[in-house]
């Protein structure tokens, strides 16, 4: 709630709206006062710990805050899920592996894992290639920020945000009927009939993806430019001055040059794709066979009660990100010794 | 092999009315090693670069051989540069980096391989064919860039101060080095950097540029005993030349109390009643009294066998700086007061308003 917003408000209103206003501000301002309090003293303790075992006191106290919030927040939960997975719907009864081989079994699970599998084999590559071909032509161009500003500016968008977009974009009115989806309407103008775009499998999946790849593009277009514009300028010159080409010298100095980015930015969106829950949920829910693990293990959990088939499928994802974590850290630790 | 011809050649950076490289002719014969050499930013990097192809020439042209090539493409102008930080390839090995050209050129395995070992025998590189140049040490790396410009066999080797990135011991080694490798493989080299001592040892010919002017072009020995200007004069040599204003008298210069001779109709051609006068640091003499410039000792650098007599001087009510060059054992000593004359045959006079060359060149002195 801005000021602004409240100044035209009734007084009454006005007055409440304000309190509320300023509660909430002290609120903050306690938990601020709080938080250096502890801070401090943490940090006085450190200091009068006894000169023996000071190092090891020391970090204990440092490190104590960071791994209590991850034990509360990551490790906790973490088991818990893992435990949950072979457990019975309210998480009572030991039922062994049933929740994996429902998995396996049902239809429609099977489809939200193959629609998974689709979604992370075309967005990390497509975005990746889309965003590096826009870095590389609009590299050194007049407008350069412009041309960036624009293709970012969707990262700048909630997933949720963009799903209402392009909802709209989607848009389906009966023939005959003004058309309020540019998508419809471009089809109309070049004399087809407009479709339901987000009804007919598999291919509504595929545009459930466009929105996912119009969002990540940004994102790997800017971490790739960077990269791009760090490539020292005199080795692509001695690679033009070797005789090579623009083809050549993109093959053999720019990839190599570039490939830890690319590495990052292709394993970074692979797991934000993988996990993706947001556009699926707000476009269709999971309907018409467009449903992805994340979407089918908040609908098993949170609508269903099925707290062990959600967990279930919780593990399963994690299963799948987890590869992708591991080699990202490893080609990390590898490009560090090159350079 | 070839000859490199600049005709005219001009670069004007976009956005600029003054010319970084200003209507530049240069002729470099086949296998000649020239050096390009000047105070930062007086163009001698863009001058190569526009014989690379990597800067565009905006007027003129430029020759190799009897090709123009002024307008023709880096990769097509069959040359190869030596960078200054060697722009190597990071992710290749040394033997992938040398290789490179010829894997583009499409030349095959076994004799890219040959080649490039031919090549690394030559640098003593063998050791490090299959290193990354991270593994490698700055004077390697060197070689490496050396080795990728030879491995290509080309018309023409650029080198934009290739040693400046060496430490000075290993950079007087590999000074020497690449002068007689350059004249062992006869390959016309053209040659960057703004250390007049790299200029004088390496070149067969040097060309001094400021300010994107061409100022003289000339062997060693030329630039040294007959700069054709007050700022060749003082560019070339180290420690560099005294150079002073003074007053035109009847059979020469004033020198203090003294005089410099030169021929009079020499100075006849001079504007005003003034010249610069140049001496170099070893054509002073040096006396304890009589006719010639008294000279203050201000501090004497010992350097062994000889030594560098620095003080000050006042001509005309204004101060110069003296150098001298003076025997290692027997010298003035700081605070000391001297006097100073010329060796006659070695006085070069310049116009003291355009600091144009007014005495005829120096012939070499008999007897050497």
């Amino acid at each position: 709630m801005t000021l602004v917003s409240i100044a035209g408000l009734p007084a009454a209103a006005r007055g409440d709206l304000l309190g509320q206003f300023l509660e909430k501000f002290g609120l903050v301002i306690i938990g601020l006062a709080v938080f250096a309090a502890v801070i401090g003293l943490i940090l006085f303790i450190a200091d009068k710990a006894p000169k023996r075992g000071r190092d090891v006191i020391q970090l204990l106290l440092f490190v104590a805050p960071a791994v209590i919030l991850l034990a509360v927040g990551l490790v906790y939960p973490a088991i818990r899920t893992a435990v949950l997975a072979f457990f019975d719907a309210r998480g009572e009864n030991f039922i062994g592996f049933d929740n994996f081989v429902w998995m396996f079994t049902q239809p429609t699970i099977l489809t939200t894992i193959l629609n998974t599998l689709v979604w992370v084999a075309l967005v990390p590559t497509i975005s990746t290639i889309v965003g590096m071909a826009y870095a590389i032509f609009i590299d050194k161009s007049k407008g350069e920020k412009v041309l960036k500003s624009i293709v970012f500016m969707p990262m700048a968008i909630s997933f949720v945000g963009a799903g209402v977009i392009w909802t709209f974009v989607y848009a389906y009115k009966a023939t005959g009927f003004e058309q309020t989806g540019i998508l419809n309407q471009i089809v109309v103008w070049l004399g087809g009939e407009p479709q339901q775009w987000l009804l007919v499998p598999p291919w509504n999946t595929l545009f459930l993806i466009i929105v996912m790849i119009w969002i990540q593009t940004g994102f790997a277009m800017v971490l790739i430019s960077a990269a791009i514009k760090g490539i020292p300028t005199e080795i692509v010159e001695a690679a033009r001055l070797d005789g090579a080409n623009p083809w050549q010298s993109f093959w053999n100095v720019t990839i190599p040059g570039i490939r830890g980015t690319l590495v990052v930015v292709v394993t970074t969106i692979s797991i934000a794709t993988l996990k993706v829950f947001d556009i699926v949920r707000a476009m269709t829910a999971g309907n018409f066979n467009t449903s992805v693990i994340a979407n089918e293990m908040y609908t098993q959990a949170f609508r269903q009660g099925q707290f062990g088939q959600g967990a279930a499928l919780a593990l399963i994802l994690f299963v799948m990100v987890l590869p992708i974590v591991i080699y990202n850290v490893r080609v990390l630790r590898k490009q560090r010794e090159i350079r | 092999m070839a000859t490199v011809t600049f005709d005219k050649a001009t670069r004007i950076y976009p956005g600029s009315t003054k010319p970084a490289v200003d209507a530049i002719d240069i002729e470099v014969a086949d296998g000649e090693f020239l050096v390009l050499v000047g105070p930062s930013g007086c163009g001698k990097s863009t001058t190569l670069r526009m014989l690379a192809g990597l800067e565009e020439v905006n007027d003129g042209h430029i020759y190799i051989g009897d090709r123009d090539v002024t307008d023709v493409p880096p990769k097509d102008r069959d040359i190869a540069m030596v960078f200054q930080n060697y722009a190597l390839y990071p992710h290749m090995t040394v033997a992938e980096n040398m290789g490179f050209a010829l894997k583009i050129q499409g030349v095959n395995k076994e004799e890219r391989a040959q080649r490039v070992l031919e090549a690394a025998q030559l640098l003593d590189l063998e050791p490090y064919l299959g290193r990354k140049p991270k593994a490698l040490s700055g004077g390697q790396r060197q070689r490496v860039a050396m080795g990728r410009a030879i491995v290509r066999q080309p018309q023409v080797f650029l080198m934009d101060e290739p040693l400046s990135n060496l430490d000075a011991k290993l950079r007087v080694q590999t000074r020497t080095q690449i002068a007689s490798l350059q004249r062992r493989l006869g390959v016309t080299t053209v040659y960057v950097t703004h250390d007049q001592t790299e200029a004088l040892t390496m070149g067969d010919r040097i060309a001094v540029l400021k300010d994107g002017v061409l100022q003289q072009v000339g062997t060693p020995r030329d630039l040294y005993e007959s700069p054709s200007n007050v700022f060749v004069a003082g560019f070339i040599g180290s420690p560099a030349m005294n150079l002073f204003t003074t007053k035109i008298v009847s059979d020469g210069l004033q020198f203090g109390t003294g005089v410099a001779k030169v021929d009079r109709d020499v100075v006849a051609s001079a504007t005003g009643g003034t010249a610069t006068v140049g001496i170099r640091p070893e054509d002073l003499q040096i006396k304890s009294s009589g006719e010639g410039l008294p000279v203050e000792v201000d501090v004497v650098e010992e350097l062994g066998a000889d030594g560098y007599l620095y003080g000050h001087a006042e001509v005309d009510g204004q101060r110069v700086d003296i150098v001298a060059r003076v025997d290692g054992r027997k010298h003035p000593n700081a605070g000391e007061k001297i006097v100073v004359t010329p060796v006659p045959q070695h006085v070069h006079a310049f116009d003291s308003e355009s600091g144009e060359r007014l005495t005829k060149p120096v012939s070499a002195p008999a007897g050497v």
